[in-house]
């Protein structure tokens, strides 16, 4: 009985991984709603983590160094989407007005 | 094409099909919705990879805490009675961008001779993973425990309901 990993050559997660982290970009290059950048920060982050975990699994059998990774970059992630949306409570408490909208928050100080 | 081909390229389509509704959709909640699909299909990703902590830890941290901590942060906005906000005006240049990266990493992958065999696949089992993660990583580990706690206070401190000096 193979197991799935010796089935599936490990190019097609790196593939699937870069089109999720390509489309990562577009998210936060393109939408102006602060959520919705969220998300696509998420989303690049889980195309690393996919990454890191294929060359753990495929290339480093014994140490496994990138599951790791993978762990870490889920707890970072955790943490960070916890601040972010706490900064944007607060962004959307002070500016009541802006709808989660980057463009009109451009200001550092109002 | 064996099955494990089959699931693999089903969930690839499920992730990236949802991700490009995470993108795109107008609507920031769908967009939310989309997202935990999106993670979902990641963490069938780690099943495949027989990683199943890693799945196990994805579908809890993504699809339960993440999710629910963006959907809650929507609701206190009010995020449903929002008007949807669109791409900015930069979107023809954002795609171009994320296709000329799109392009540039997948033909780095298809011009690297990768591994062919796995060689000794060892399974790892949530056992080992626990070991190594208290006995070689253990520093990290606290350090992550920090972050996090910081991260915990920071969330409280910024969105607590003071009121701004004025």
């Amino acid at each position: 009985m193979e197991t799935a990993v010796e089935q599936i050559p490990l190019e097609n997660f790196l593939f699937v991984s870069a089109i999720l982290f390509s489309l990562g970009v577009y998210g936060v290059l393109s939408r102006r709603n602060a959520v919705q950048i969220l998300m696509s920060v998420e989303l690049m982050l889980n195309a690393v983590a996919v990454n890191f975990v294929a060359f753990a699994v495929y290339t480093d059998g014994e140490l496994f160094r990138g599951m790791i990774f993978g762990i870490f970059v889920i707890i970072i992630a955790a943490a960070e989407v916890g601040l972010a949306l706490g900064i944007i409570l607060r962004v959307f408490r002070n500016r009541p007005g802006t709808a989660g909208n980057v463009d009109e928050v451009a200001e550092l100080k109002w | 094409m064996t099955v494990a081909e089959v699931v693999f390229y089903l969930l690839a389509l499920l992730s990236v099909i949802a991700a490009v509704g995470v993108v795109t959709v107008p609507n920031v909640v769908h967009a939310a919705l989309f997202l935990i699909l999106s993670l979902l299909g990641v963490a069938g990703f780690y099943i495949l990879l027989s990683s199943e902590f890693l799945a196990l830890v994805q579908v809890l941290i993504y699809g339960g805490a993440v999710a629910t901590i963006i959907l809650f942060g929507l609701m206190l906005t009010g995020g449903r009675d929002l008007p949807a906000v669109g791409p900015g005006a930069q979107w023809p240049l954002a795609l171009l961008v994320s296709g000329a990266l799109v392009v540039l990493l997948l033909t780095a992958v298809l011009n690297t001779t990768w591994p062919r065999d796995a060689g000794e696949m060892t399974l790892i089992s949530i056992n080992t993973l626990g070991s190594v993660l208290f006995r070689e990583w253990l520093l990290p580990f606290e350090l992550a425990s920090l972050v996090l706690l910081v991260a915990l206070i920071g969330a409280v401190v910024i969105s607590s309901q003071e009121e701004r000096e004025s």
